[in-house]
């Protein structure tokens, strides 16, 4: 039992209960939906609701075949293969980009920070549907649309807010007068960038171009607009899978998203945690 | 440039700084330093001590004037190409490399081959008794041993000129002063140039061979530690060095060197500062150490009468506080030994000096 404070009435401490089975409902909530699915991914029938055999723990009643479905199946191939292609080059380019401005964004001379950072920033506020119709029209005149360089352009603008969020963060902590040593040491300021700066913002360079990864990895509304056939993403491959044929290889692809994610966000937890342990900030 | 002597190894002429191009935060500076000369730039903040540093490492450039080592001009030099080493308030070591690659920076930056870094890290390693600690990282040192670390740092590359922004300010005193004697001990055995800049007083008074007393943009005064304590040149610096009492009186009388000082408390006899003018209002300095208090052994010219107020005991000496007749404070230092008279509160008492340490300073 919880040792209370003597001063604590009864109300107080069905407070302290009530709260904690409050939250308790909520992440309930938040997590049943996703939850929910990983068994039902393993259904041998091709329903989305638990059957008698499964609730009954009856081996015959599971099985692996919707993830069979998803290796024999071309089109999960391909969409599969097209959201990792779309996913690390928009990440790549991304992290590239929203590291350098990031850093520029750091500098003390920097003239209208503030605007230029609402600019940058704006994909992520914007309501994704405007940006869509916005970039259809605009990549239609340079024959964007339907090919894999429009979608990772687009994808890798969504990605960049992401990672100049992160990296202003690490940026926040960074020492000036390092970089200054380093140009006292006898070195350029390129490599003082190079060796210095980049080692010590790494882990939000990482965490930054994760999040962009995953920004294009579960975009849907871009790609509706701008992808053709061709480019057909796990997520586009899902929707018209929920339209056309319901089978449970939506859920086995569901439930490989959420390993992935799970493992990503493990990935960024150490980085973390690395990056305290070498006396940067988190 | 003119008449360079030979000595000069780094020439400030006419440097000025200004970050608005209306107002000068370094008004015209000018300075010859000699090789393997210790200079401290020593001022109150925002008094342009570390803007000066800043454009010698070219971090900051230079307004007008020009800033010459060994007489070729730097000011168009980039600052990694001016081979000057730096050490920083902070340390400013890199955290992510361990003790030994700070020390190699510098060397494989100067492409210097790898066997050769190995045996100059371990030199210095030793010259700053850090031996065993080339392969920590600089957070699991004490703040002393990362000074020494970045102290290496600046020097193993072995830059004629080192500067040194406030490099002590981070620790404690003991350290300090550990520290203090750790530099100038380097800069005796390496006889490299110092520009050492800071606003602790002692610390400059103990280190440096020459003194340059910034105040406002201006150079008050350049000069060796005990000029600048015995004879300041005006009375910011007189105020600034070391502790002072002021006496403010009306001059009576000059008589070249010196002269005669009506004041409330006395008529003083004392030294002449530049600019002091007959009739004018002047402020006597009298150190806290050269005034004695009546009776005493000492000869002594000037004798100000002064009521006391109050007495507070140090340890290893007394101060005393009395009051001038126009109510200001004066002070007085007496060693703690048998000498040290007890007083009444409110009585009367004579402090006695010599007048030789008395200056006369123009009041504005």
């Amino acid at each position: 039992m919880k040792h209370f404070p003597a001063y604590y009435t009864i109300w107080h401490k069905s407070g302290h209960y009530g709260l904690r089975v409050f939250a308790f409902l909520v992440l309930l909530f938040l997590m049943l939906p996703i939850l929910v699915i990983m068994p039902l991914s393993f259904n041998a029938e091709p329903f989305f609701t638990f059957t008698e055999g499964m609730l009954s723990l009856d081996p015959d009643a599971y099985s692996l075949k919707w993830y069979q479905e998803i290796i024999d199946d071309q089109k999960w191939r391909v969409a599969i293969r097209n959201s990792f292609v779309v996913g690390i080059c928009a990440a790549l380019i991304a992290t590239v980009l929203g590291t350098l401005a990031a850093v520029g964004l750091a500098s003390p001379w920097m003239p209208y920070k503030r605007v230029i950072t609402a600019l940058l920033l704006s994909p992520m506020i914007v309501p994704l549907i405007i940006i869509a119709a916005g970039m259809f029209f605009f990549y239609t005149q340079f024959n964007l649309v339907g090919t894999f360089t429009g979608l990772i352009i687009a994808h890798a603008a969504l990605g960049v807010p992401f990672v100049i969020i992160t990296v202003t963060a690490t940026l926040s902590g960074f020492d000036r007068s390092l970089f200054v040593a380093g140009l006292s040491l006898g070195a350029s300021p390129l490599k003082v960038f190079w060796d210095v700066v980049i080692p010590l913002i790494r882990p939000g360079v990482i965490s930054g171009g994760l999040f962009a990864f995953v920004t294009s990895f579960d975009e849907v509304v871009l790609v509706l607009f701008l992808a053709g056939p061709e480019q057909r993403t796990i997520p586009r491959q899902m929707f018209s899978g929920l339209r056309e044929q319901i089978n449970p290889t939506i859920l086995a692809v569901a439930t490989l998203l959420v390993v992935l994610s799970a493992l990503l966000l493990f990935v960024l937890e150490a980085l973390r945690r690395r990056s305290v342990r070498l006396g940067g900030t988190g | 440039m003119k008449d360079i002597s030979p000595a000069t190894f780094l020439r400030f002429d006419n440097v000025k700084k200004s970050y608005d191009q209306k107002n000068l935060v370094v008004k015209g500076f000018d300075m010859d330093v000699r090789q393997g000369e210790f200079i401290t730039l020593l001022g109150p903040s925002g008094s342009g001590k570390t803007t000066v540093l800043m454009m010698l490492a070219g971090f900051e450039s230079v307004t007008s004037g020009d800033i010459a080592i060994s007489g070729k001009s730097i000011n168009n030099t980039a600052p990694n190409k001016r081979n000057i080493g730096m050490v920083f308030q902070n340390y400013a070591l890199f955290p992510h490399m361990t003790v030994a690659d700070n020390l190699a920076y510098p060397l494989s930056v100067r492409k210097m081959p790898r066997d050769q870094i190995k045996a100059r890290v371990a030199e210095y390693l030793a010259l700053v008794e850090l031996s065993d600690f080339g392969d920590r990282r600089p957070g699991q040192l004490s703040g002393g041993q990362k000074q020494r670390v970045a102290l290496a740092r600046a020097m193993i590359f072995q830059p004629e000129l080192i500067l040194m922004d406030e490099p002590l300010g981070a620790l404690d005193k003991n350290l300090r002063e550990q520290m203090q004697f750790e530099i100038t001990r380097l800069h005796k055995q390496i006889g490299f140039t110092v520009i050492y800049v800071t606003h602790d007083q002692t610390e400059a008074l103990s280190m440096s061979d020459r003194i340059a007393v910034f105040n406002d943009g201006v150079v008050q005064q350049c000069a060796p530690p005990s000029e600048l304590y015995e004879r300041p040149v005006n009375a910011f610096v007189a105020d600034f060095i070391g502790e002072n009492n002021f006496v403010s009186g009306k001059v009576e009388r000059i008589d070249g060197e010196s002269a005669q000082i009506q004041t409330d408390a006395g008529t003083i006899t004392a030294q002449v500062a530049d600019g002091l003018t007959t009739g004018s209002d002047c402020k006597v300095s009298i150190r806290p150490e050269k005034l004695f208090i009546h009776p005493t052994d000492h000869a002594y010219d000037n004798a100000l009468t002064v009521t006391f107020n109050t007495r507070i005991y140090v340890g290893d000496f007394i101060r005393y506080y009395f009051k001038l007749p126009d109510g200001t404070d004066i002070i007085v230092k007496v060693l703690n030994d048998l000498s040290a008279p007890e007083f009444n509160d409110g009585a009367d008492a004579q402090l006695l000096s010599l007048a030789k340490d008395c200056i006369a300073f123009p009041d504005h």
